[in-house]
């Protein structure tokens, strides 16, 4: 059976999906997914469609040999009971999950079906009935500033057999929201709270996918300013993350210094924008914050300082011995598990596993700048960190490229300023009404109409990891269907395997190390 | 008399500048030396909380290990000056009435059910246990060297003409002092500063201590730390006149604040596995002394 194949960006006619039965889906799934394929082919969004009184099943494989993305989809009826494949393609395991906790579909044969957003007092928490051992149970309310998510260990003694993640305590319906919100300044504002930390990466799969679905093509000097912002979110988090690893095994020089280095990153990201988390830097159809000379001088000067003190930070942590004792060995997850879960971005990359949208599927700019990932093999946090270290000192190159030729803003400022604006304005007065009677007008998309019928897909490596938004039009050109997906979605599943065998007094540090975003699962 | 107010008074200053040297080691101005006394005060002003399922364990807990700390204090002699107890063996009794108040911060931690103090508890039970031979070796070693087996008496006969017994009192006061950081929970056994439950060793197994008790077990913990560098003190300084020793009584303490400060802020903490290891390493330390002490003595054939 063939399959649709599009690229990272593309927007097609949600009728060109092939569409067959559920038993051959299900197998033409496990045929592409099943076990030795990893390095090549990835499932990057799996969702359902209600649509005509049934539930579409709609699958997104991208194929990272070929640079594309196959597009497939089958028919069940509602409330259908049909068998699962997690057992063959354990990736696939989250995404059932999802579908039958929205769809009210069953799964037969799934081995962990639990509920991935909801957080019932009867949760089915996994346990091993045995005097010797004894359960752990952290959160949801942790100690620190952080997001809610509850963590199970079954322990014997200091050694962890297991951890069971529970989430969806951040869920807040935000692909509900999608819809029900119809002005684009609404949606570019709720693309860059999908999770917080990742303001610019989801702004940038939005903006890509909003601007395919209305057949809009970005400038370039819009694309070079997303290319930027991205570079940027990914070496302010990741400083942050090294100084938060430091804190972690308490070694105070590291935190204190990798915190204060985050801070000129993430001021500089409030001169050009006007916000440290780079919220608002990025919108559909514009560049709002254009990019000046004056400004690329203030962030070659930022980095020259900031690179210095980072190479010499890092050197340090790379050599010091009661550092290296507690990074190297811990929290290992192996190139079979990462591959067999599906984990994506640095997790994957270091264990081995190349997963990387920005060379294997370009978006943006990222096709001229001949991006080859960072790859570490043993899969510990010693490995995590250090991908942060290199990946931090890549982006720094590939911005002081970048900064060479500052393309002009100039001319787009000026219709940006003009047309842009004055749609806006007149977006922000007429929009309530226009969202009222649910029409897609031109006002609410700055004098952009979104095609009807349509399905598109972006893809955009976020500093965590793949992150994939698709959409579904409906006759009117009204969003039918928005779906997102955050790495976290994949990637908490290694640090469930991580922590096992280790310490419980490890699992801070291996958590850290991943860094997972629990609004960005729970949507 | 003497060595209580001195040690109540270190103990005044000496979390204080720990956090203080870590501050400026990180590039930070940080609190005010009295900033841990202060906490303390607020606390003793509150009331606190208790959670239906505990029991008068986890009450009387905080006061026995408050009143522990301060009987070891009154063994501990200064100089010429004794403590305010004073007998044969009382070095015995300073290390049980530390470790009976230790027994009772364990069960108390165990009294509110929680899995994470039940963690907290058993590392700590784990750690002082094998702490202990460290301590016993050393003070027995003195013990042997001047034929007494008090504190006091002890340390008066310490005349240390031989440059050996120089280098053996340097060795003691280096177990002594790891002791003490170990005994406190401070790096790099444990990381005092962290949040993270389940890396905690002491600090786990107060979180349910509020107010007033809180205050209590913070206070003993700042009083001990002077202890053990009292201890120190008393291995140099001999019978020389108050005008030198009590000057210098407050620079070791000093000394041995910033030597804790610095080593928090430029290493890491140790894995938890390798905590024993490293406990168990200061015995044999303390072996050398005993050797040193047996060679010393003539008794070493």
């Amino acid at each position: 059976m063939d399959t649709l194949r599009m690229h990272n960006g593309d927007s097609v006619a949600f009728s060109t999906i092939p569409v067959m039965d559920y038993h051959c889906f299900s197998s033409l799934i496990v045929e592409k997914l099943s076990s030795g394929t990893a390095s090549v082919r990835h499932c990057v969004n799996y969702f359902g469609y209600p649509l005509d009184e049934e539930l579409r099943l709609v699958i997104a494989i991208a194929d990272d040999a070929m640079h594309d993305i196959e597009v497939f989809s089958c028919r069940v009826p509602e409330c259908a009971a049909i068998q699962s494949v997690a057992v063959q393609v354990p990736a696939l395991s989250r995404f059932e999950r999802e579908i039958s906790e929205n769809h009210n579909i069953t799964f037969e044969g799934h081995p962990w079906m639990k509920p991935l957003r909801t957080t019932p007092d009867d949760y089915p928490f996994y346990s091993i009935d045995d005097e010797e051992l004894h359960e752990v149970g952290v959160g949801p309310i942790h100690a620190g500033v952080i997001e809610p998510g509850h963590f199970r260990f079954i322990c014997s003694g200091e050694k962890v057999l297991n951890l069971e993640i529970m989430l969806g305590y951040q869920h807040r319906g935000i692909e509900r929201l999608f819809l029900k919100k119809k002005r684009l300044i609404e949606r570019s504002v709720l693309a860059e709270s999908i999770a917080g930390d990742t303001a610019v990466s989801h702004s940038v799969a939005f903006a890509s996918l909003y601007e395919s679905l209305c057949g809009f093509k970005a400038s370039e000097a819009a694309l070079w300013a997303r290319t930027l912002a991205s570079e940027l979110e990914r070496i302010a988090i990741h400083t942050g993350d090294l100084s938060a690893i430091c804190g972690d095994v308490a070694y105070q020089l590291g935190s204190a210094v990798y915190g204060r280095l985050r801070t000129p990153i993430i001021n500089f990201m409030q001169q050009w924008c006007g916000n440290r988390l780079g919220k608002s830097c990025i919108r559909p159809f514009y560049t709002p914050y254009p990019f000046t000379a004056e400004i690329a001088q203030i962030l070659l000067t930022t980095l020259t300082v900031y690179e210095r003190d980072f190479v010499e930070m890092g050197k340090k942590i790379s050599h010091f011995p009661s550092v290296l004792s507690r990074l190297e060995h811990t929290g290992i997850v192996t190139l079979d598990q990462v591959s067999e879960i599906g984990a994506v971005g640095m997790t994957a990359r270091a264990s081995g596993l190349e997963r990387d949208i920005r060379s294997s599927h370009p978006y943006l700019l990222y096709g001229n700048i001949d991006h080859r990932p960072i790859l570490k093999h043993h899969g510990d946090v010693y490995s995590r960190t250090q991908i942060r270290k290199e990946e931090v000192l890549q982006s720094v190159g590939y911005i002081r490229d970048m900064l060479e030729n500052v393309p002009d803003f100039g001319i787009e400022t000026a219709i940006t300023r003009g047309v842009a604006g004055a749609a806006a304005d007149k977006a922000d007065t007429s929009a309530n009404a226009a969202a009222a009677v649910g029409a897609n007008s031109a006002a609410v998309n700055l004098g952009h109409a979104v095609a009807p019928g349509m399905f598109a897909i972006s893809l955009a490596e976020g500093w965590r990891g793949e992150i994939c938004h698709c959409a579904i039009t409906d006759s009117q050109g009204e969003i039918a269907l928005y779906k997102i997906k955050d790495p976290s979605f994949h990637n908490w599943t290694a640090l469930e395997l991580a922590v096992r065998g280790n310490e419980i007094s490890d699992f801070p540090i291996c958590n850290k190390s991943f860094n997972l975003s629990y609004c960005g699962h729970d949507l | 008399m003497l060595s209580f107010v001195l040690i109540i008074a270190a103990s005044l200053f000496f979390t204080g500048i720990v956090v203080r040297t870590k501050s400026i080691c990180s590039g930070r101005k940080g609190p005010g030396i009295l900033q841990p006394l202060r906490d303390v005060v607020r606390l003793f002003g509150k009331g606190a909380v208790y959670s239906p399922t505990t029991g008068w364990v986890f009450k009387a807990a905080p006061i026995v290990y408050f009143a522990s700390v301060l009987a070891a204090v009154s063994v501990v002699p200064f100089g010429k000056s004794g403590g305010i107890l004073s007998f044969e063996g009382d070095f015995v009794f300073f290390a049980y009435v530390l470790a009976l108040g230790k027994f009772f911060s364990i069960i108390g931690a165990l009294d509110t059910g929680s899995s994470f103090e039940g963690m907290g508890a058993s590392r700590e039970a784990l750690y002082s246990m094998l702490a202990e031979p460290a301590f016993f070796m050393i003070i027995g070693s003195l013990a042997l060297v001047t034929g007494y087996t008090s504190f006091e008496e002890m340390f008066a006969a310490l005349h240390l003409g031989n440059p050996m017994s120089y280098a053996l009192a340097g060795l003691a006061s280096i177990v002594l002092l790891i002791l003490a950081m170990i005994e406190n929970s401070r790096m790099p056994v444990d990381d005092p500063k962290t949040h993270l439950e389940l890396t905690m060793v002491h600090e786990v197994m107060i979180l349910d201590n509020s107010g007033f008790d809180l205050g209590l077990i913070l206070s003993a913990g700042y009083v001990k730390f002077a202890i053990y560098t009292a201890l120190i003190v008393n291995l140099f300084i001999g019978t020389i006149p108050y005008g030198y020793s009590i000057p210098s009584f407050f620079a070791i303490q000093f000394l041995a604040a910033v030597i804790i400060g610095i080593t928090e802020s430029f290493m890491a903490r140790f894995r938890m596995s390798h905590n024993p290891q490293f406990i168990f390493s200061l015995t044999s330390v303390s072996l050398l002394v005993l050797f040193g002490v047996l060679l010393l003595s003539g008794n070493f054939r």
